[in-house]
Order: structure tokens, then C-alpha cells, then sequence
């Protein structure tokens, strides 16, 4: 089973665990599988159409899933996939 | 409550007043009890934001797992962003807010020109907006939470300091 590390303010989703096995082919289903587990994770990791969504990232050691073949990535039993939120702002609103 | 040391207060304004006119940003790594924050480091990060930096900060993913990785090793939790906002307040715009995690406390640093101006920290509510979160500075930590009162000799968290 591959490993999911959730990145700490996602952590009381998932009663303050930070590492989670979960099987899955690709990472799509690996990050089903990890909702399925932990459901109040939902709203953070997906959209509406349950794609991944665009201010999440997922990484591959250090590799963006994004730079591989995206939620269609393969996982393997020994895959370390990491949840890295997005983080930015500024203090203008202007877009 | 979120509690910094001066030494960790003058580390973030001194990071602000030489990245001025620029957004400068970083991670808060200490610990947490019964809603109580103290930080004990900062981690300074690039902004990496590709557009007008005077403006805008992003933290690029690599660097947020490096400081997930770093807090893991120090036995610190990650409990915080803190970012610059040159000549503007130390309140939260709506592009701080649409981006913003929960759990996490943003701690915002102004200027006026390149003089501190204020310091404050929020946090995000259910309602996906930012309450404010009382900032204590604190000289001499474990004195300031004894008087607090909350903490004593054999409460773990107390001893750490």
C-alpha cells in the first residue's frame, strides 16, 4: 500500500494522523480511497466534479504529479505521496 | 492566543524592513496546547511569485515540504504563515483570505515605507473567514505562563521552556 503524508492543516481531518496507507492503482484512486476513510477531507482535496483541485498539490517525493501523468499517475506499494497545500497571498486585493 | 518571543519579533520585522518594498514570507514551527500557541522558530522562504512581489507572495510546494520536513525533525509543529504587507495594513485582503488554510495562523507584518508599522495575527473560522488571534510577547517565556496561569512546574509543555 502506498503511503499519503497529509500536511498538517488538513490533520484534523484525519485525527491528527500524519501518515496514511491506502491502496489504489493511480493517485486518483489512492486519494478516493483516503476520502473514503477520512470524508471531511473532501472539500479540501476535490472539486465539485471530483477532480483534484487546482490549489492542491500532490507530490511524488519530490516530484509534482502534475510534471508526471496527473491523478493518472501510477502508484506503486512503496509510492510516498504528499498533500502540499497551496500557499499564497498579498495584501492587495486587486487582481 | 499565539505567543512570540521578542527575539522571534524582531527576527520577523528585521525580515521585512530588508525585503521592503518586497513581500517577504516564512513558516511559524513551535508548539501548541489547549489552544495556546508559542513559536520557537521561524523559517524564511523565497517568495516565489512571479508577478509584482511588492504585492503578492507565494511559497513554492518544495519549500512547504522542506518545512514540513524540517518541523518533523526539530519535534516542532508547523503552526504558521507569516508574510509582509509593505504600506499596506496588517489585515488580511481577500487574496489572503481565498487562500488561506485552516488551522494555520497567518501572522502579517506592515510597513509604512521601510518603518514596522504593525503586527497581527488571524486565523480562520469555520465560516471560511479570519478572526484575529491575540499576539502576547513574551521576554521570559516560562515566567509569562505561569502568570498566565494555565501552566505549572509539571505540565510538560511549561517545561519545554
Amino acid at each position: 500500500m502506498a503511503t499519503i503524508i497529509i500536511p498538517t492543516p488538513l490533520r484534523k481531518f484525519t485525527n491528527q494522523q500524519t501518515r496514511i496507507k491506502v491502496g489504489g492503482e493511480n493517485i486518483q484512486q489512492s486519494i478516493n480511497e483516503l476520502i473514503s476513510e477520512f470524508p471531511d477531507l473532501k472539500k479540501n482535496l476535490l472539486e465539485d466534479n471530483g477532480k483534484i483541485r487546482n490549489y492542491v498539490n500532490i507530490f511524488i517525493g519530490n516530484k509534482d504529479i502534475r510534471d508526471l501523468s496527473n491523478e493518472h499517475t501510477l502508484v506503486e506499494h512503496d509510492t510516498v505521496i504528499s498533500i502540499v497545500p497551496a500557499i499564497a497571498g498579498g495584501s492587495s486585493n486587486q487582481l | 492566543m499565539i505567543y512570540l518571543s521578542q527575539k522571534i519579533k524582531i527576527e520577523l520585522i528585521n525580515e521585512v524592513l530588508v525585503g521592503y518594498p518586497y513581500e517577504v514570507c516564512g513558516f511559524l514551527l513551535g508548539y501548541e496546547k489547549r489552544e495556546v500557541r508559542i513559536i520557537d522558530e521561524i523559517l524564511v522562504v523565497k517568495n516565489a511569485n512571479i508577478g509584482d512581489q511588492r504585492r503578492r507572495f507565494e511559497i513554492s510546494p518544495l519549500d512547504y515540504l522542506h518545512s514540513e520536513a524540517e518541523a518533523e525533525r526539530k519535534g516542532l509543529q508547523l503552526l504558521g504563515i507569516y508574510h509582509s504587507h509593505p504600506d499596506h495594513p496588517s489585515i488580511p485582503s481577500e487574496i489572503d483570505r481565498l487562500a488561506a488554510q485552516p488551522y494555520f495562523s497567518y501572522v502579517i507584518i506592515s510597513t509604512k515605507s521601510d518603518v514596522f508599522n504593525t503586527i497581527q495575527s488571524w486565523r480562520m473560522n469555520e465560516n471560511a473567514q479570519f478572526e484575529e488571534e491575540k499576539i502576547i510577547t513574551i521576554h521570559n517565556k516560562l515566567n509569562n505562563l505561569k502568570q498566565h496561569g494555565n501552566y505549572h512546574h509539571s505540565d510538560t509543555f511549561a517545561q519545554v521552556y
